[in-house]
């Protein structure tokens, strides 16, 4: 009986060996490689499906690409690895949490960042919405409040050769004066109105992203967007494709 | 049985009982959030219903030994009040989690069955004591709903002055008295031994007490806050009206200045923090002697009416921590009349932070009362250029614990209409509330302004009406009088420096809105066109949340769910729709479906695995209905909590201090209830229980039709009365019906109790069940159909209760 378990283990160790090494370069290497493509599937579906804030509907290219190669199962703590990938937010400890892929990669193709810019994150977290833009932008700053996740973000990002992320910890009400003004600023942290010190710091013609409402549920993305005149005004989108209205009868 | 019936241990349990039910609530809105409090207890009290199963089952072998069983459960229920509670709130459960996490189900479950045990303790002893003393029945019922009277104005007191978690050793020790108590009142062979174990056990958890403390959700306000280097919390304030956390950072300070506008230049002086129940901010700003400091206040959409005229007199309802004030002294009011519920909040702007503040409270120009805006507004003469209801929801968030139904005075249609009484003729009422998205709040609020105008006689309301908001805030204006071109005008140039859309004026064009703020669509200029132009019900309808305006017989101004909208909102959980959820009404509808499928099972399970026991056991068992004991006992379970929630409603605009109004009533039927019960006991032994119940049942609804019908004009005759007049004048209109509420079900568990006494138990438990469901509906009904449709309903049930007696078969 025993013998015949041992055999059945041997077996299944040996099928499952085989397999990983006929499996293309990238997700040998990657054992979370296939789930990091379904959730990417996933959320273009989602966002195919209606969600009318991105143009035609779909993400851009270099997004994906960007949420492709990033490893979100190394920015969750270990217990929750196994759903890493799920299109959900997770708590990563310290009463914070790790936003839904799904709204990363919305607020990511709403920033139209490009090759060159700088961009400020206020609100590090666990560094999995720096690292994604990261992938996008030639500078990244970014500042958190909770000294442990601030340095365990940093170990993180360092771990996995970020080096074009800078980090420190500490109050991001008046942003990062030595490195403004920014191309892009998204503020992940809550605050009950927008810095004034942060919207001098954002460069005319650009964009500044904040998710409002609770650490599980983004309610509403606040886009405010300055024009090349210095003019500010916001766009207020819903995360999610819902018009509250229906069609005169 | 020789011993005599344990009056005195039933009264004192039973005040520990209904105590520990209102202190949970403080408890989890503390650590948790209300709607979530509201059904964990509700649940939690399915305990009676169990406890009537449970007595059912095993009364044989229980009323044999029952001076040894009725001692255990009431130590159990000291000890577990205690006990159940830690072990509770160190279950993590997070609401939030609940749609993704397979856990959050289970540990909420896990939740429920702890803090039911100590009700199902306690209302075993109850249920074992009425099984055993059935022929004292009445009387016993009596003591126990006197004690719940009094344990329901004890705790407000013991609120006062204990915090919350000490109150709960408070509670246990209770319990251990009533151990005690019940020792020496049953002449309990070894009560020594009794009174030792009680001691020790006391002393035990007077040590235990200082190494507990409240685990509050990480998730939480206050939590979040004190992860920040340099988060202090400096004092802690606790009254039944919440727990006051008074937090300051000298490292990072507190910046506290919502719908501050994009052009802002500037940022609040340096502040501290009042959070109430772990959540609700408000701040206490700094007096730093320089004006400029304060120009962050011109900043944010309620400055507005500042703008369109010099305003001399100024109301603010809800003054929190005294933003509305310092805005309103910013700019030049020469008299600032603030309304606060809690006295503790004032109580820090008058004493502890007075200096802080530079004496904002003790200037000639300002002066703060301590009481409910409502309240204030029917009983001042002043007549005012501003009333401003602030953006705070103190007036709501500070009673979260004791009352969590989410009722609302404020913003109903007769709110608003008493407040434009109270306004100069060019005056201006100013309400000023979050933008949610997609839009709601305002767009109800709006919708109530129409309708208030309407009533006071506006021939165009649209011509009265202002409205203006930043990305975070909306501010609705309202007026006697059509604003003037002047005033327009004003408005725009505040509008257009600060980037401040206007959603509606009179003249308004369209392509004028949506300019700075950009919604999907327009959707606040929608709706008021709609509304204001009569195409309201059809608006209404094509809008996916409920917008239909607040009154004051279903005041549930934050009521927004559609029931239609719901697979549209669950198609779309992955794709970031849960937050279009009302949550609020969902929470109601589960702790009904819960409670109903629980209190089918505990109602059905004796009967349908222990038929034995209580259907075949004697010959006169067999002779009573079954049918008729479920309908009677759920008819009066549910009739009595439907008057009782309802009566609550309707006094508190009698009364206006919610805290107060909930005490007072609520020990008024009670202890009336026990009187009635008192009574009936004479009845009893005359053998008179039909006429009894009948005389009951006539009066009950005699009395019910008659309040419905005069209660809004004694109300309106007398609201010049001081408040000790006012609260004879409650407790007397009270007393005849709650003394008459309290006579049909003691009648009919003793008329069980001559034929059939082991079926008490199961009479029992129905009602507590019953009960359960009641709360719930009570509330579910007021939100649909309103407060007097839910008496109509008590009343027809006590009719139905009256039909179905006697509970023999005919």
């Amino acid at each position: 009986m025993n013998y015949l378990i041992l055999k059945q283990f041997i077996l299944l160790w040996l099928t499952l060996s085989l397999s990983i090494l006929a499996l293309p370069d990238g997700l040998a290497k990657d054992p979370f490689a296939v789930k990091r493509a379904k959730m990417i599937e996933t959320i273009e579906a989602e966002i195919k499906t209606g969600y009318g804030n991105l143009a035609n509907k779909k993400l851009d290219d270099n997004v994906i690409s960007a949420l492709n190669s990033v490893p979100r199962h190394e920015f969750v703590p270990k217990k929750l690895q196994h759903s890493a990938y799920d299109n959900r937010p997770l708590p990563i400890g310290h009463g914070q949490t790790i936003s839904q892929p799904y709204i990363v990669a919305i607020m990511t193709n709403l920033l139209h960042v490009g090759k060159n810019d700088s961009i400020l994150e206020i609100g590090t977290g666990s560094g999995y919405q720096i690292a994604v833009l990261a992938e996008l932008v030639s500078k990244a700053y970014s500042i958190e409040i909770i000294e442990p996740l601030g340095k365990e973000a940093q170990a993180r990002l360092q771990r996995l050769g970020y080096d074009n992320i800078t980090l420190k910890i500490g109050d991001g009400y008046y942003g990062w004066e030595e490195h403004a003004p920014f191309d892009a600023i998204i503020v992940t942290a809550a605050a009950s109105h927008i810095p004034p010190p942060l919207i001098k710091q954002l460069k005319p013609g650009g964009r500044m992203l904040i998710p409002v409402g609770s650490r599980f549920m983004v309610q509403e993305l606040l886009l405010v967007e300055k024009s090349e005149e210095g003019k500010v005004r916001t766009q207020q989108l819903l995360p999610v494709a819902f018009v509250p209205l229906t069609g005169k009868h | 049985m020789k011993i005599r019936p344990p009056f005195f241990t039933i009264a004192l349990l039973s005040s520990a009982i209904l105590g520990y039910e209102i202190l949970l609530m403080r408890l989890f809105s503390i650590i948790q959030w209300h709607h979530f409090a509201y059904m964990i207890i509700s649940l939690a009290l399915l305990g009676f219903g169990a406890s009537g199963t449970f007595i059912s089952i095993f009364q044989d072998s229980f009323s044999k030994r029952f001076s040894h069983v009725f001692l255990i459960n009431i130590m159990l229920f000291a000890l577990s009040s205690i006990g159940c509670f830690l072990l509770a709130q160190s279950i993590p459960f997070n609401p939030d989690e609940i749609l993704w996490d397979y856990w959050q189900p289970l540990r909420l479950l896990g939740i429920y069955l702890l803090l039911a045990l100590p009700f199902f303790f306690a209302a075993n002893a109850i249920a074992l004591a009425l099984t055993c003393f059935h022929w004292r029945i009445a009387s016993l019922y009596a003591f126990d709903l006197m004690g719940a009277g009094l344990g329901s104005l004890g705790i407000v007191l013991l609120l006062f002055v204990a915090m919350p978690l000490q109150a709960l050793f408070i509670i246990g020790c209770i319990g251990l008295g009533a151990l005690v108590l019940a020792a020496w009142e049953l002449g309990f062979q070894q009560r020594n031994t009794v009174y030792t174990v009680s001691l020790v056990i006391g002393i035990t958890i007077i040590i235990l007490h200082n190494n507990n403390e409240l685990r509050l959700s990480p998730y939480k306000e206050l939590v979040q806050i004190q992860r920040i280097q340099g988060t202090e919390i400096i004092s802690e304030y606790s009254s039944p009206l919440g727990l006051l956390s008074i937090v300051q950072n000298d490292i990072i300070p507190l910046r506290h200045a919502p719908g501050l506008s994009l052009n802002a230049k500037t940022e609040p002086p340096e502040q501290i923090g009042v959070f109430t129940d772990g959540g609700g901010l408000t701040a206490i700003t700094r007096e730093s002697g320089n004006p400029a400091d304060y120009a962050y206040l011109d900043q944010t959409t309620s400055a507005a009416p500042y703008h369109l005229a010099q305003l001399n007199k100024v109301l603010i309802l809800g003054s929190g921590g005294g933003s509305s004030i310092l805005q309103a002294r910013y700019h030049q009011a020469q008299q600032i009349d603030a309304v606060e519920l809690n006295p503790q909040l004032i109580r820090l702007l008058h004493e502890d932070y007075a200096e802080f503040t530079g004496h904002l409270l003790n200037g000639d120009t300002v002066q703060l009362f301590q009481g409910e805006a409502r309240g204030f507004i029917s009983e001042t003469q002043e007549h005012y250029d501003l009333i401003e209801i602030a953006l705070l929801d103190s007036f709501a968030a500070s009673s979260a614990g004791l009352y969590a139904l989410n009722e609302s005075y404020l913003y109903t249609v007769e709110s608003l209409q008493d407040m434009l009484k109270k306004l100069q003729p060019d005056g201006y009422l100013a309400i000023t509330r979050w933008i949610k998205l997609p839009p709601r709040d305002n767009l109800k609020l709006l919708a109530t302004a129409v309708d208030a105008l309407d009533n006071s006689g506006a021939t165009n309301p649209g011509n009265q009406l202002v409205f203006l908001r930043s990305w975070q805030t909306g501010t609705l204006l309202i007026k006697n009088r059509p604003f003037t071109n002047e005033e327009i005008e004003a408005l725009k140039t505040f509008c257009n420096a600060r980037s401040f859309d206007l959603d509606w004026y009179p003249g308004i064009t369209p392509d004028e809105t949506n300019q700075f703020n950009q919604l999907a669509e327009s959707y606040f200029f929608q709706a008021a066109n709609a509304i204001i132009n009569n195409e309201r019900k059809d608006f209404f309808e094509r809008y996916k949340f409920a917008l239909e305006p607040a009154t004051d017989d279903r005041p549930y101004f934050f009521h927004f769910f559609k029931w239609s909208v719901l697979p549209e909102i669950i198609s779309l959980r992955n794709s970031g729709g849960l937050p279009l959820l009302e949550g609020g009404y969902l929470v109601l509808i589960a702790t009904l479906f819960q409670a109903l499928v629980a209190s089918t099972i505990l109602i059905l399970l004796p009967l349908l695995f222990f038929k034995k026991t209580i259907m075949t056991a004697s010959p006169v068992t067999a002779a009573i209905s079954r049918n008729r004991v479920i309908i009677y006992f759920s008819a009066i379970g549910l009739a009595f909590l439907f008057i009782e929630i309802a009566f609550i409603q309707k006094f508190i605009l009698f009364l206006h201090h919610p805290l107060y109004a909930v005490a007072i009533i609520l020990t008024a039927f009670l202890m009336f209830a026990g009187l009635g019960s008192g009574f009936s006991q004479r009845l009893i032994q005359s053998g008179l229980y039909q006429p009894a119940i009948t005389f009951a049942v006539i009066g009950i609804v005699v009395l019910g039709f008659l309040y419905m019908a005069f209660l809004q004009s004694i109300f309106s005759t007398n609201q010049s009365l001081t408040m000790p007049h006012k609260i004879i004048l409650t407790v007397s209109l009270v007393a005849p019906l709650a003394f008459l509420m309290g006579m049909p079900f003691p009648l009919a568990l003793a008329k069980l109790g001559n034929i059939a006494p082991e079926m008490i138990p199961w009479a029992w438990g129905i009602n507590g069940c019953a009960s359960v469901v009641s709360a719930v509906l009570a509330t579910l009904l007021a939100i649909s159909i309103g407060f007097n449709a839910v008496i109509v309903l008590a009343l027809v049930l006590y009719s139905l209760a009256w039909a179905s007696f006697p509970i023999q078969r005919s």
